[in-house]
């Protein structure tokens, strides 16, 4: 491997976020307890990290849990902070984490709701539940390409209508098309990916 | 008989039509590259779509490809007129993420210059704002104090706009000497200032019209829609991070939350005034009680945090600006960055905000939500 192509990354591609389990002595706070009882089957996995509770829903699940996380008195998860995804390639489960941020003005605590989804997976859209989710899901599809249903307006948002791939993805070269877009504007993207495999070959 | 309608008094000739016109990107009321694409009847909005993406630079994709130091300097460029809270921001994530401690001297410095940089930020905000409504007094007399704060930033770290003034785990310098006390003489004059401007705007009878009952909002309504910031406390929402999850010195400084009743362009207007004089009161309390001490906690030379996610707020002078970083732990550069742009979410309630008001009142809401596009687009 002496004379390795120079964009060749150095380390092999991580396979997945770190979700380390909370410490056997720790209490579950109210709001998951509250969902494991409302929504059964809902909490896949609880994570504790730096004081940031996470609960990994199964995508099946998603709207039952994020309707009780809303409505629930003891949740009142009433702010969505932030929606974002985070792009795994070589994982076998679905490449993609759909993380929601979730805030209370009431009861004043955070959760983060992760699911784990697949390229084409279906998830469905939490605007019905949350509106402040239209525009970030619209920048999540822009950016990832995760396929949300139902959602009421979902047209990409900071690049262009027309535009080939999403930017975000983490095999989505960084510097775009380039001289590619005169070489080929249609297809510039998929003309770079046969490039790279012949360099790798 | 009919209603006196233009239709029904001289026919045909005088229907009206739905007119979609084109706000934009290039109006000088948008505060920026903005398009509004508005459908009126007359010139009442019944429906506005708003288009973003000009200045989308690609921060997130960008961050992911330089190492966290370098990091510091691209986050100056999304909310450019308020920079310095973006570095805050930053560095406290990673600071969270490495489990660094700060020292407490460097935890006081890093919340005056946040709070100068929330007053420079509402200066250029007042001053823009009146100025779309037909003030044009207040934004010299706005533009004149915020230089004042400019001043102070660039003795500080040289730089009037962007600052990369902030580093993981501390400052980069230490305040240079004579530099509080001219920072408390800012105070004094800031004081008479404001009132200054609240003469010229809060009783004038042109400002309450044009502003009072324009774009209400209920709080439930708001916080569902993502609002932040003072737009969301306008409708009556105490949400304030430095509050709620205080960071910095924020925990040991005396201030208030104000907050409004109407939800209306008029109480925003409000709820920024008072703000004036909370972080005026902030920025006194911090640099009298500046301790003296290092101002850079121990940090290793390579910054290489261990592999894992974290979300982190701070109340930028917009609203809630949230980083949410993740860590592999094997490369020098975090594997995703996420930024969560308060003006982004703030500019999504503009469609709801503007339906059933004038083609003028628009210029007015975008005004009171306090855009940077830098920020909308990254």
């Amino acid at each position: 491997m002496a004379d390795a192509p120079e964009h060749a990354p150095k380390v092999a591609a991580p396979t997945g976020p770190v979700e380390p389990a909370p410490p056997a002595d720790a209490v579950l706070p109210a709001f998951i307890t509250s969902l494991q009882n409302g929504v059964a089957g809902s909490v896949a996995q609880v994570s504790l990290y730096l004081g940031d509770w996470t609960v990994i829903v199964p995508v099946s699940h998603l709207l039952q849990a994020v309707e009780h996380l809303r409505r629930a008195t003891d949740c009142a998860f009433d702010y969505l902070s932030d929606l974002t995804a985070t792009d795994w390639p070589p994982r076998k489960e679905g490449r993609f984490d759909v993380i929601y941020m979730l805030y209370s003005t009431r009861l004043r605590h955070r959760i983060r709701v992760k699911v784990k989804v697949a390229e084409d997976t279906p998830v469905p859209s939490v605007t019905g539940v949350w509106p402040a989710a239209n525009w970030l899901e619209r920048e999540v599809f822009d950016m990832f390409g995760v396929n949300f249903t139902g959602h009421p307006d979902r047209r990409r948002i900071l690049m262009p209508e027309d535009w080939q791939g999403h930017p975000q993805r983490k095999d989505y070269p960084l510097e775009g098309p380039g001289e590619l877009l005169m070489e080929s504007p249609l297809d510039w993207l998929k003309l770079r990916q046969a490039r790279e495999e012949m360099d790798i070959e | 008989m009919d209603t006196l309608t233009p239709k029904t008094l001289y026919g045909e000739m005088f229907d009206t039509n739905e007119l979609v016109i084109n706000m934009g990107p290039q109006h000088p009321s948008t505060h920026g590259v903005l398009r509004v694409v508005l459908r009126l009847d007359g010139e009442k909005v019944i429906d506005a779509e708003v288009v973003i993406g000009y200045l989308h630079r690609g921060i997130e994709k960008l961050s992911e490809n330089r190492n966290w130091t370098q990091i510091i300097l691209l986050t100056d460029r999304m909310d450019y007129v308020a920079a310095a809270t973006n570095n805050v921001g930053y560095c406290q994530t990673v600071e969270k993420l490495m489990q660094l401690e700060v020292p407490r001297r460097a935890k006081y410095v890093r919340t005056i210059l946040c709070e100068l940089q929330r007053i420079a930020s509402h200066c250029l905000w007042v001053g823009t704002h009146a100025m779309d409504i037909g003030a044009m007094t207040v934004f010299l007399y706005a533009f004149r104090e915020r230089e004042l704060i400019l001043d102070l930033f660039e003795e500080f770290c040289g730089a009037r706009l962007t600052y990369n003034s902030m580093r993981i785990g501390g400052l980069p310098l230490d305040i240079p000497p004579g530099w509080d006390k001219k920072v408390l003489a800012f105070c004094d004059i800031m004081d008479a200032k404001i009132d200054e401007y609240e003469t010229l705007l809060t009783h004038n009878r042109i400002w309450l019209e044009r502003t009072k009952g324009i774009g209400v909002i209920s709080g439930p309504d708001a916080a569902a829609l993502g609002m932040c910031g003072p737009a969301l406390r306008g409708s009556g929402v105490a949400r304030d991070v430095r509050k709620d999850e205080p960071y910095a010195a924020y925990d040991e400084m005396e201030f208030d939350v104000p907050v409004g009743v109407a939800g209306d362009t008029y109480d925003r207007y409000l709820v920024r005034m008072e703000e004036f004089r909370q972080s005026l009161r902030i920025i006194r309390q911090a640099t009298e009680g500046i301790p003296e001490g290092p101002i850079v906690g121990k940090v290793p030379r390579l910054i290489k945090p261990a592999a894992g996610e974290t979300y982190h707020a701070i109340e930028s002078p917009k609203g809630e600006l949230g980083y949410f970083i993740v860590s592999d732990g094997k490369s020098t550069n975090p594997y995703r960055f996420r930024v969560r742009p308060p003006s982004f979410c703030n500019l999504q309630a503009l469609p709801r905000l503007v339906k059933g008001h004038l083609v003028a009142d628009v210029v007015a809401l975008i005004g009171s939500i306090d855009i940077v596009l830098g920020e909308v687009d990254r």
